[in-house]
């Protein structure tokens, strides 16, 4: 394995670790609603612009990402409690639009509340560059990765082990059967878009050092994020995974071995390869039209 | 009708004497508002502020001056529009403004065609080239920006140079003059990469100039947050051949952006950028330290070369009505035109009938980031 292929690796496999968190938002809610929220990317926003403020006030940087997650959850969960649930029993699209709407009014009261400018987050551990093989990777990556990885175990347990998390998937399967064993759908509803916040926060506050954080940061992340859910299968959380990680990948060798101006639209046509040949992505649920 | 034109013709006449006393118009369409609003903004504040000032003075030609001035948030579909009005309605005398080429470039035809002196505050250079009769500009173009970039590299010895460009609007026009006028300087692109407007990883593109063992610089030109990922990652991959940057980064934004890694990279800027650095013996040193602290006390913000260019245009449409003894178009027009030895924020400008910008390279300044501040390259 040349250092050059290494490095194109560990680049991609830091880029996609964001893309795989947005994704898993993307999944939650659209497991518990079938709606996609377009709105996603702006909690990957309010996460590091809240985190950004609120260090730069002198908070410690531990409390400050505690609230900055907090903050998005509670943002999440107004989103719902205002925007969407009011709206229920509209078709999805409708609510698809609601989130769209959302992410546009999101964005302005961030400029508002903040500023237009670009803001960096100072690197959880330092700036100095780890050697591997050749190649070479800033800490804030091994972070990236790393708390990936443990979101993704948490999630697993949340989902296998707890009653929220099982009622979440139940909601997901069959929303008419989980409301007649008496699972709250609408609570379920609520928590999704709370914990979806959360994590599009977390993969905010993560990436904020490495790509600095701006009002407008959500617009590209979340459009990626999205299309990583789709390659991997909107609403199953390995494929939310495997589809940011193969993303970042993809777009990271094909910006090195073929062209960078071509990056996204490589990325982009693979996408739509897989679709085209498995249209549900690559893990998600083979779904039948009942005639 | 007959008796409206009648009554106009007769409150003209009758206020033939007042007339004189009507304030000189200096119309505006900028950016304040919308993705380029860091440009539009400080424009606006710079002409409110020193049309204030100028008037306070005494105005021009015995004339108060006074601002028209439309947010056209950077769309050129809406600056046609606002240019139209202060043409047509508005009767100014003059257009101070442009935030952008593309908003520049709707209303060059307008202007053009109801023979109003337009001086321009956006950078490529298509604006000036070919010349057009009517309009004029006041930044510095990015192929200046590639020259003296090169002038530089050259005195240190580099001929081989790696380009890595971003996908926006000035990236591109950038990248395009390097590669134009890079062999007049001697100097070959042997790679050339871009990156997206909101990647957030640019390794792969580094690394590929990094293989490549020719390079002995690198230049990137872009704009936005690009860069300082750029620089960046320049660092974390360890690459030591000389960084350059462009003017488009030339702010404090950037170096706080990129931290330390920003030390040791080069780029060209106005002179307005180190006011407080340039020898006494500058020309330029009075005018922009002026300008610096006038802004700064006003609006308690950094200036940016941005509000210079505005400061510029307005004063080379002042002096240029000085030298025209009023206010008439076609002579304001000639007046611009033979401007010699105005001393601007952005240099000094000698315009000529084949020049409507006037700068040359001594109007850029090569800095180098050192311990997170600009110094000057001598």
């Amino acid at each position: 394995m040349s250092a050059q292929f290494l490095q194109f690796l560990l680049a991609g496999l830091t880029v996609g670790a964001i893309y795989a968190l947005v994704a898993l938002g993307f999944s939650i809610i659209y497991n518990a609603s079938q709606v996609i929220n377009f709105a996603q990317g702006e909690f990957v926003m309010i996460g590091g612009m809240t985190t950004v403020s609120l260090t730069a006030i002198g908070w410690p940087l531990p409390f400050a990402i505690a609230a900055a997650v907090l903050a998005a959850a509670a943002v999440g969960l107004a989103l719902e409690k205002f925007a969407v649930e009011p709206a229920r029993g509209a078709s999805v699209v409708t609510l698809i639009i609601i989130t769209i709407g959302a992410s546009i009014l999101l964005r302005g009261v961030a400029t508002l509340v903040w500023d237009k400018n670009i803001h960096p987050l100072k690197a959880f551990s330092g700036d100095a560059p780890i050697q591997m093989g050749g190649a070479t990777l800033v800490p804030q990556s091994l972070w990236v990765m790393g708390i990936t990885l443990v979101v993704v175990l948490l999630l697993t347990w949340f989902f296998g082990r707890t009653l929220l998390g099982k009622a979440l998937l139940a909601t997901s399967h069959n929303r008419l059967a989980a409301q007649l064993v008496g699972i709250n759908v609408r609570h379920v509803l609520l928590a999704s878009f709370g914990l979806s916040a959360a994590l599009g926060a977390v993969a905010g506050i993560l990436v904020a050092p490495i790509t600095f954080t701006s009002w407008d940061v959500g617009v590209m992340l979340g459009l990626k994020g999205f299309a990583a859910a789709i390659l991997g299968g909107m609403g199953s959380g390995p494929g939310a995974v495997l589809g940011g990680l193969l993303l970042g990948i993809i777009e990271s060798m094909g910006a090195g071995y073929i062209s960078s101006a071509y990056k996204d639209a490589i990325a982009f046509v693979v996408i739509l390869a897989v679709l085209f040949f498995l249209p549900s992505g690559l893990l998600g649920k083979r779904s039948t039209d009942r005639v | 009708m007959l008796l409206k034109n009648l009554l106009a013709a007769v409150v003209a006449f009758g206020c033939g004497i007042a007339q004189a006393q009507e304030p000189v118009r200096i119309g505006a369409f900028l950016a304040v508002t919308g993705p380029a609003a860091f440009l539009g903004d400080p424009e606006q504040k710079t002409l409110e502020l020193y049309i204030e000032k100028l008037n306070a003075a005494g105005g021009v030609l015995g004339r108060k001056l006074q601002l028209v001035s439309y947010d056209s948030a950077g769309d050129a579909e809406k600056a046609r529009t606002f240019a139209k009005r202060l043409i047509e309605q508005d009767k100014v005398d003059v257009i101070v403004g442009g935030s952008t080429t593309g908003e520049t470039m709707a209303v060059v035809p307008l202007a053009e065609a109801a023979g109003m002196p337009f001086i321009s505050l956006a950078g490529a250079v298509v604006i000036i080239e070919p010349v057009k009769k009517w309009v004029f500009k006041t930044p510095h173009t990015d192929r200046m920006a590639c020259d003296k970039v090169f002038v530089d590299m050259k005195a240190r010895g580099v001929a081989k140079v790696g380009l890595i460009s971003g996908s926006g609007g000035f990236d591109k026009s950038m990248r395009g003059e390097c590669l134009k006028v890079a062999k007049n300087h001697g100097i070959e692109i042997v790679a050339d990469e871009t990156y997206g407007g909101a990647d957030t990883d640019m390794t792969a593109q580094l690394t590929k100039i990094r293989q490549n063992a020719q390079v002995q610089a690198v230049l990137n030109a872009g704009f936005g947050q690009g860069p300082a990922i750029v620089t960046k990652n320049y660092r974390q991959i360890g690459m030591s051949v000389p960084l350059y940057q462009s003017h488009g980064v030339a702010s404090k934004e950037f170096i706080r952006l990129a931290g330390e890694a920003a030390e040791g990279v080069r780029l060209p800027a106005a002179a307005l950028l180190v006011a407080d650095k340039l020898p006494d013996s500058d020309p330029q040193k009075l005018v922009v330290t002026h300008y610096s602290r006038e802004y700064q006390a006003r609006f308690k913000s950094d200036v940016s070369t941005f509000g210079g260019h505005a400061y510029d245009g307005l004063m080379l449409a002042v002096d240029a009505m000085k030298r025209a003894g009023s206010t008439d178009k076609a002579r304001v027009r000639d007046a611009l035109e033979a401007t010699k030895g105005y001393v601007g924020t952005g240099g000094i400008v000698n315009m000529s009938a084949t020049d409507h910008m006037g700068l040359d390279l001594s109007a850029f300044r090569m800095l180098e980031i050192r311990k997170s501040d600009w110094t000057l390259v001598k």
